[in-house]
């Protein structure tokens, strides 16, 4: 036990040891910032790297040591990427799934989630244990199948291949029916004395009060259909019906020597979205950190 | 009306309310989550190619899959990935989140900075993968060249490419486990911490002895939900190396997504399919168990 006489235990220490304010050097600022500005930087970077390389000319991109920072800035590639490619039609496709995917996620999903918080029927709990057992499922457990069923009913190749699967979901229904049960219910109540329908007390009193929810849903949608890839690539293989994800992925193959174009795609596919959580970071976080609390 | 008819109209004017609220999202849900992964069971247990008529081979996909030398290796490189990534987010994202928890200066652009990359797609992630390590022009090779170093392989190096891809996924999803570490750790009792520092316990005693029990029913969650996505891996490995270079970056959704949609092979895909579900399930169950075995309530 020599080593436990020549040092002491923490609590010894705080028993034994008279409070002494420990004398420190004092840096003019926190010492976390050693350590917070190296990685902060090191997560801009690949954004730096692909707005610079967006701006570089083409030849400048593949040179070895390269320079730090481009002869020039050039919109070559950007142009390159609107004249030669598809590239403006794919971006409003995927404007179009992810707007209808939002607006559908927010009706269906918020009438499902008041249904199960609000209204007794039959086959509630039932319906509510299987909505739950499908957050379980993984997703390439249902490709096949749905493929399949897709390419049956004639849906594959068009755009409302990559909008159906995003119509519903049992994330949204969740969190719209733990919001629902988390409102008080007095004023539905009263509304309902006024002599009110459901669907009246549901559109004019109840939606108005969940938009924080309906905030929540609308980013964890919109995150989830501009970038789903793998859906698109299984069930759409005609171009003129590309989401822009779908066209970047395909440039890897036909265009892949193109930094200046592939770049200058990669910012018009991302900046919406960094757009977006620059306006509203704080609902961003709350909806990553939903996505986590619902385990 | 007698009494008995008005409560039986009224019970089916509920039921019929009930529905119409639930029932449009139950068809979506049930169309293309139930029923889908009830066939694909079904799927698993048959040879098909979609064309000609389907054949049942009951287990025989199972059977093929476990003596499927293609099929271990992306076990093996999905376990590499799952090891080299889910450690190394959960880590991340408990740094991240103990350092950003503080009012300092610049602390927004800190956060800013940590949290945006988790909007990337994978589809963007995998071009900027394949441009920053690239071995020809790369800026990671550029920087190993500055420090005097050998250039890498990096994608290309059959031993570095599932390692490149860990470094992409853990740029983009750092933010997911800090914001979960970070709400974790505004819940921690601050009079907790405060009694500590009264007491004279230094910041890491207080981390260790006060913050980091709060944390472990997180730690289990994020431990559970980083492995279930990590076992999924697909996306980033189409978009930077297809699999390659000699196989070394085929996971076990990618295989499965050759047999199914490149060779045609349904059953033998949604075998597979099923085999990752169960080894997924397994898992989760297993961690599950194990923190309600040590009183750690995550779930």
């Amino acid at each position: 036990m020599v080593a436990a006489t020549l040092q002491p235990t923490p609590e010894q220490e705080v028993v034994g040891a008279p409070k002494m304010p420990r004398r420190r050097r004092r840096l003019p600022f926190s010492g976390w910032h050693f350590f917070l500005l190296p990685t902060a930087l090191l997560f801009v970077v690949p954004f730096v790297q692909m707005v610079v390389a967006s701006l570089s000319p083409a030849k400048e991109l593949v040179q070895f040591p390269r320079p730090l920072l481009p002869s020039h800035l050039t919109l070559d590639g950007f142009q390159q990427l609107f004249s030669t490619t598809p590239a403006l039609h794919w971006l409003l496709n995927s404007a179009i799934v992810a707007l209808s995917a939002i607006v559908a996620q927010g009706i269906l999903c918020s009438l499902a989630g008041y249904g199960f918080a609000r209204l007794k029927f039959k086959g509630r709990n039932v319906s509510f244990f299987f909505i739950l057992a499908t957050i379980m499922i993984p997703t390439q457990v249902l490709m096949v199948p749905t493929y399949i069923v897709f390419a049956r009913l004639g849906l594959l190749d068009g755009l409302g291949a990559a909008i159906v699967p995003w119509l519903a979901g049992a994330f949204g229904i969740f969190l719209m029916r733990q919001f629902f049960l988390s409102i008080p219910k007095e004023m539905e109540e009263a509304a309902a004395l006024d002599g009110c329908s459901r669907l009246q007390i549901f559109f004019r009193v109840v939606l108005p009060l969940a938009k924080p929810a309906l905030a929540t849903l609308a980013i964890f949608t919109l995150l989830g259909s501009w970038n789903d890839l793998v859906w698109p690539l299984i069930a759409i293989n005609n171009e003129a019906n590309f989401t822009i994800q779908l066209g970047i992925a395909n440039f890897q193959g036909t265009r892949r020597t193109q930094w200046d174009l592939l770049m200058a795609a990669n910012v018009v596919a991302t900046a919406p979205l960094i757009i977006f959580f620059l306006a509203a970071q704080r609902q961003f976080i709350a909806t990553m950190t939903f996505s986590g609390v619902k385990g | 009306m007698t009494h008995h008819e008005s409560t039986a109209v009224r019970r089916l004017a509920d039921n019929l309310h009930g529905w119409a609220f639930i029932g449009p999202a139950m068809i979506i849900v049930v169309g293309l989550s139930i029923f889908p992964a009830v066939w694909s069971f079904i799927l698993s247990l048959q040879k098909w190619d979609g064309f000609s008529e389907p054949k049942l081979v009951g287990t025989g996909n199972y059977a093929r899959l476990v003596s499927d030398q293609m099929f271990w290796g992306a076990v093996r490189h999905t376990a590499l990935y799952t090891f080299l990534f889910v450690p190394a987010s959960v880590l991340a994202g408990l740094l991240f989140a103990v350092a950003l928890n503080r009012k300092i200066r610049g602390i927004g652009f800190y956060r800013t900075a940590i949290f945006v990359p988790f909007v990337a797609s994978a589809a963007s992630t995998g071009v900027l993968a394949t441009y920053l390590f690239s071995p020809q022009f790369g800026l990671a090779n550029d920087m190993l060249r500055r420090l005097g170093l050998p250039p890498q392989g990096w994608l290309e190096d059959p031993t570095q490419a599932m390692l490149v891809i860990a470094i992409m996924s853990l740029w983009g999803q750092a933010a997911f486990t800090t914001v979960i570490y970070l709400a974790a750790l505004q819940d921690v009792p601050s009079e907790l911490t405060e009694a500590a520092k009264i007491d004279g316990a230094g910041p890491w005693q207080t981390f260790w002895r006060i913050i980091w029990p709060h944390l472990s029913p997180v730690t289990v969650f994020v431990v559970v939900w980083q492995a279930i996505g990590a076992l999924q891996l697909f996306d980033l490995v189409y978009t930077t190396t297809r699999g390659g270079p000699l196989d070394s970056t085929k996971t076990i959704v990618y295989f499965l997504w050759e047999k199914a949609f490149r060779t045609l092979e349904f059953g033998y895909g949604s075998a597979a399919a099923y085999g990752l579900f169960l080894v997924t399930l397994t898992i989760t169950i297993g961690i599950v168990v194990y923190s309600r075995r040590k009183n750690l309530e995550a779930f």
